[in-house]
Parts: C-alpha cells; sequence; structure tokens
C-alpha cells in the first residue's frame, strides 16, 4: 500500500476504535494526543485558535468523505453546528484490505472519546508546549486560551491525563 | 603605607574614568548616538541606518531598510543561507525561471510589512507602534527553518522546518546574537509570532492569515519568476485600504473587488503552477531517493562516496548545527554522485533527477481503484520493478478560501471586510465571486511511473504489457 492511502487507512482505524467521533475540533485533537503520545499519525499540526490543528488532516476527512469511506453527518446542536463521522461499508471493507497494525490503538481512543473536546483541547494544548516548564504552561494556557477559562485545577487534571494515556501504551 | 592624599585622590579618580570608560564600551554596544549635536540617544531597538539601504527587487522594485536591527540580521549566516534554498523547490524543472530563493521571498514579506505598517498602519490608534521591530522580524525570518527541498525532506525524515526556525531563532546563531541585541525575550517573542503562538493576534495575523503578507508576497514573486500570468493582483490597493483591529487585519469594503482578485489568483497559481503533475512527479523521484539512500544506510550498504552530510538524518539524531550544513548545493552534489553507485535503484533515481526523466502519469481515483493499484502492486513485484520506488500515488488539495461564522466549529480565521458604519461582515457574505468558491476543496490524485522502464520488453513483457493495459 502507498504511503497516501496507509495515511487514510491509519485515519479510518482511529475513528473505527472509537465507533463515532462527534465533532471536527475533537477529532483533530484526538489525533493530535495520539500523534504526540505514540501513535504514527503523519499530519503536520500547527497551533490555532483551539489548539493544534492540521489542515492536512481536515484534507484528509474531507478526502475520505469524498471516496464514501467516512459518513459525515452535520447536525444543529443548540446555536452551533456539529458534525458526526462513523465509517460506512465501504469504508470497512478498504480496511480489511489495508489495516496498518497499531497495537492499542482502540483502547486509547476509546478512552479519549468519552472525554469532551474542551478537555481534549486543554490536553492537546499541554502537550503541544510539552517542552516548557509547568507553569510556562499555565501561563500559556491562562493567556492564548483566556476564553476557556481554564482552571489550574482543569490544567493538573490534563497532566495526569496525559500520563494515564501512557500507561495504555504498556 | 599609607598614601598621600593628593595620590590617593588621584587613584580613585583613575579607577573611576576607568570605570566609566568601561562601562561606555559596554554601553555603545546597546545604545548609539545619534542626530548629530541633538543629544539624542537611542536603544538598539529604535536605532536607524545613517542612510537608509535597499535592495532592487524585481516584485516590490525596492526593499527599504532603515532599521539597523534588520540590517544585522540579513547580514547573519542563517539568514544568508536561505539564498541557497530555492523558494519553489522542484518547480524549476517545469518552469525554468522559477530559481528564485527563500532569501528573495524573505526579503519580499519583510518589505510587505514594512509598508503596512508605516504607510498605512503608522498613526492609527489600533496599532501599537511598540510592535513595529516585532513584526519586521517575524516577517524576515518567518521562513528560516526552511531547508532544501522542504517538503520532500521533513516527509521523508519525519520533521517540521518550523521546529528548526524556532531553534534557529532560540539557539547559539547569529541571528540569536542579533535578535537578543533587540533586548531580552526578544528572540522568544519573535519565534512566538511565527509559531501563531503569540498573544498578539493583529501581528501574527499580518504575516500568517487567509490574506497575509507572506502569500501576498509569494504569489506575485512565483508568477514572476515562473512566468505566468495568473499571480497578478493589486496588492497596492489591498495595503491601503488595510485597517489594524485587536484581532486581525481587515478590509476596507471598498477593498472587496481587490481582494477578490487576490483570491481568485492565489487558485489559479495553486493549479496551475504549485500542483503541476510534472513538478509533482519531480518530487516523487527526490522523495523516493532520500527514502532509498537512508533504506541503504540502515542495511550497512557500502556508498562508494559516504553521505556525511546525511548521516545524522538516517540515524534520526539531527543537530542544529548538521541542518544548517545542509542546502540544495549540497544535496544535489550527492545526487549528482550517486548516479554512480552500485544500487540500481538509488543510481536509477538519481539520473533520473539530474537529467529530467520523470516519471509519467495517470489519473487515480483512491476510492474506485484501490483493488487495481493491489494488482499492480504484485504485477511490478512480478516484472522486477520494486513498486516502494516505483509506483507511487500522489495527492494534491487545495481550499482556496474558508470562512466560519459565529456558531460554527472552524479554526480558520476568516477576511472581515470594515463596512462604512463600522461593522465587520464576513468576506463571503458581500462577494458572490467569493462565496462562490467559499469552502470548496478541490483534489487531485495520481499515479506516477516509470513509462520507460515499462515500455523496455527485453524482459517481462507479457507482464509490463498487462500493466500498461491496466495504467491506460
Amino acid at each position: 500500500m502507498t504511503n497516501v492511502l496507509k495515511d487514510h487507512a491509519k485515519l479510518m482505524q482511529a475513528i473505527m476504535a472509537a465507533g463515532e467521533v462527534v465533532g471536527r475540533k475533537k477529532l483533530q485533537k484526538m489525533i493530535y494526543i495520539a500523534k504526540k503520545i505514540h501513535f504514527p499519525f503523519n499530519d503536520r499540526f500547527q497551533f490555532h485558535f483551539y489548539g493544534p490543528y492540521s489542515e492536512e488532516l481536515t484534507t484528509r476527512v474531507e478526502e475520505l468523505c469524498n471516496m464514501g469511506f467516512l459518513n459525515e453527518v452535520k447536525e444543529k446542536k443548540g446555536g452551533y453546528y456539529q458534525y458526526r463521522y462513523t465509517l460506512t461499508e465501504p469504508g470497512k471493507e478498504f480496511l480489511t484490505l489495508n489495516e496498518v497494525d497499531m497495537p492499542f490503538l482502540e483502547n486509547f481512543f476509546l478512552d479519549m472519546n468519552e472525554q469532551n473536546a474542551r478537555f481534549l483541547e486543554l490536553v492537546s494544548t499541554v502537550l503541544f508546549f510539552d517542552e516548557l516548564e509547568k507553569e510556562e504552561v499555565m501561563n500559556k494556557v491562562f493567556t492564548l486560551k483566556k476564553s476557556q477559562r481554564y482552571t489550574e485545577a482543569e490544567i493538573d487534571e490534563a497532566y495526569q491525563y496525559i500520563e494515564s494515556l501512557k500507561t495504555k501504551i504498556q | 603605607m599609607l598614601v598621600p592624599k593628593v595620590l590617593y585622590f588621584s587613584i580613585c579618580r583613575k579607577i573611576l574614568r576607568n570605570f566609566v570608560l568601561f562601562w561606555y564600551i559596554i554601553e555603545i554596544n546597546k545604545v548609539r548616538v545619534i542626530g548629530k549635536g541633538a543629544g539624542k540617544r537611542m536603544t538598539y531597538s529604535m536605532e536607524k541606518l545613517s542612510e537608509e539601504k535597499v535592495f532592487k527587487d524585481p516584485v516590490h522594485r525596492y526593499v527599504h531598510v532603515q532599521d539597523r536591527a534588520i540590517w544585522d540580521l540579513v547580514g547573519t549566516k542563517e539568514f544568508q543561507r536561505l539564498r541557497r534554498i530555492k523558494q519553489l523547490g522542484t518547480t524549476f524543472l517545469t518552469f525554468h525561471g522559477a530559481e528564485h530563493s527563500r532569501f528573495n521571498h524573505s526579503l519580499g514579506v519583510y518589505e510587505i510589512v514594512r509598508r503596512m505598517i508605516d504607510d498605512v498602519f503608522d498613526g492609527r490608534e489600533e496599532w501599537n507602534a511598540g510592535d513595529r521591530l516585532l513584526t519586521l522580524c517575524a516577517a524576515l525570518l518567518h521562513d528560516l527553518g526552511h531547508g532544501p527541498f522542504s517538503h520532500a525532506f521533513e516527509k521523508v525524515f519525519d520533521f517540521d522546518h518550523e521546529d528548526f526556525t524556532r531553534a534557529i531563532i532560540l539557539g547559539d546563531t547569529e541571528v540569536n546574537k542579533v535578535l537578543n541585541h533587540v533586548g531580552p525575550g526578544f528572540p522568544e517573542k519573535v519565534a512566538e509570532v511565527i509559531a501563531k503562538t503569540s498573544e498578539k493576534k493583529l501581528v501574527v495575523s499580518m504575516i500568517s492569515s487567509q490574506i497575509d503578507a507572506d502569500r501576498m508576497d509569494y504569489l506575485q514573486r512565483d508568477a514572476y519568476f515562473t512566468g505566468v500570468s495568473y499571480g497578478q493582483f493589486d496588492m497596492e490597493r489591498i495595503l491601503r485600504v488595510m485597517r489594524p483591529r485587536e484581532e486581525q487585519v481587515v478590509i476596507k469594503k471598498s477593498g472587496m473587488h481587490a481582494v477578490e482578485d487576490y483570491i481568485m489568483s492565489r487558485y489559479q497559481m495553486y493549479w496551475q503552477v504549485y500542483f503541476h503533475p510534472v513538478s509533482r512527479s519531480a518530487e516523487v523521484i527526490l522523495t523516493k531517493i532520500l527514502h532509498r539512500a537512508k533504506q541503504l544506510f540502515k542495511e550497512n550498504y557500502a556508498f562508494k562516496h559516504e553521505p556525511h552530510h546525511f548521516v545524522s538524518f538516517f540515524c534520526e539524531n539531527v543537530t542544529l548545527e548538521d541542518y544548517l550544513k545542509l542546502d540544495e548545493a549540497v544535496i544535489l552534489y550527492y545526487f549528482q554522485i550517486w548516479q554512480e553507485e552500485d544500487d540500481s535503484i538509488l543510481r536509477d533515481l538519481c539520473c533520473r533527477f539530474v537529467n529530467r526523466n520523470l516519471f509519467k502519469y495517470a489519473e487515480f481515483d483512491p476510492a474506485k481503484e484501490y483493488k487495481k493499484l493491489a494488482q499492480l502492486n504484485t504485477l511490478f513485484i512480478k516484472a522486477g520493478i520494486d513498486p516502494d520506488y516505483y509506483l507511487v500515488v500522489d495527492s494534491s488539495s487545495d481550499l482556496p478560501y474558508d470562512f466560519y461564522r459565529p456558531g460554527e466549529e472552524e479554526e480558520r480565521l476568516p477576511i472581515h471586510l470594515l463596512m462604512e458604519n463600522g461593522e465587520l461582515r464576513e468576506l463571503s457574505r458581500e462577494s458572490e465571486i467569493v462565496d462562490a468558491i467559499s469552502g470548496k476543496r478541490r483534489t487531485d490524485h495520481k499515479l506516477y511511473y516509470p513509462a520507460d522502464l515499462l515500455a523496455d520488453e527485453s524482459t517481462g513483457a507479457d507482464i509490463k504489457s498487462q500493466i500498461r493495459d491496466l495504467l491506460e
């Protein structure tokens, strides 16, 4: 399998492992966290409004929808729109022929999928600044994510969550 | 021993004078006296050159430098290195004029930002004059970490040039010394603007957004050097109607048509130049050369010429020093000598790149044809042609303009028009042309293969014939 399709297959496996992913932002953060901690996703991320974001990943999701391998449902929720992603039958068939070996993927994604997008945004932001001291990371979160009003306790929780995720790949 | 009082005072005076002199020598590096006779003193961050310097530029006519710090940055070896890295990578194999460098482009982005600040923003309430040098430095240095044939290199060796931009700005480099001279913490501030992690969102948006100095320069510059006519738009007009706001630069409604032109020009450039299939073919081969050399190194293959410059890349422990040593001249040297290697794949791929004997391509629909791809893969192996290096799917994708509206979870900051009543309106709500292409991604997949090897029927004629049938 060529590299291009291998990257598509990895993303599809992650969505299949999670069952259903609700929200584009949530999907972005899940892939970033997985990449940062262990899994071989190749999409490149930059810091955007909601933390690490990959234009390449957005493109890949759109391509998979156009290819009929991913199902995207846009629904109105309260004052905003959200998107739900699941694998289609042709998508599953594609995966049977093109599966990539990624041990521990299912547990990892099931766990992240239980968290909300706001918390995953914080976790991914903490990971983005992982070369900084915790105090500096807190400053970054408080200045760059002012509107989210994260608390110190939530930041502590994000650090603990990262540690707990690391145990899932052992 | 008692020292006479007069001598004692004389010694003290000398010590004091030496101390003052010593202090002056240190400070003269930070503080320069300017304005003859006026007695004005200015810090390095405010220091101007005694005479403005200009670079002749084919796109902006002149690039003007008045600030000492900018002049010093241009002279650093890390910035000069950008002269040896082409802006458009392999595009020169399609458009022979596209030999311009990242040095040209970086100066161009700096000049656009300088014009925004000095000619349009200066004196406006929403613009913080104290951010001028920070913005200029970030504009000048935004591509500093690009390596040779960046995109292929990053893919093969799995790194991001932005990490090297940061490492150069914050590391033990000449650039870092100049920035530190401006003030403590200044290098970090510049790095944060470039990484888009700065809280100064207006400054970030001037260099990186859907209408920024980076894009405005590369569209015009790449159009000029490739010789195509698509990249034209009225930049002077856009600059005149830009207005600073807290979160981003906005455009006066009266400038909407100039912005429409800019967006259409971007769309054309992507499909006519950046994604040109022949340039993509060259990049596919370049990527495969790097993969092959890495693979051979890992298998302890005895290179005729030891690939010294690549060793740390192959071993995945690249230092900043190693990285800065690598430029396109070095890469092309290796490609030249690898044409004489014993490994037939490395030799063949290098000959193809150096002599522009590129892969041919066919349209490919991954959703409908992935089974065909698997079939081709098997046939290539049977024909003795390694599909890992000679059968490649390559995708190009672009979104000309995107927007988000309040209530949608999108990540791209849209272009905002400043209406006469002071309200902001998202561009596609006012422009029918932009609305027509907003959020519409175009993707193109192609399958690359060596047509000459498949046409050679001296071996595996039947299998090659089957392959050709599948590819046609």
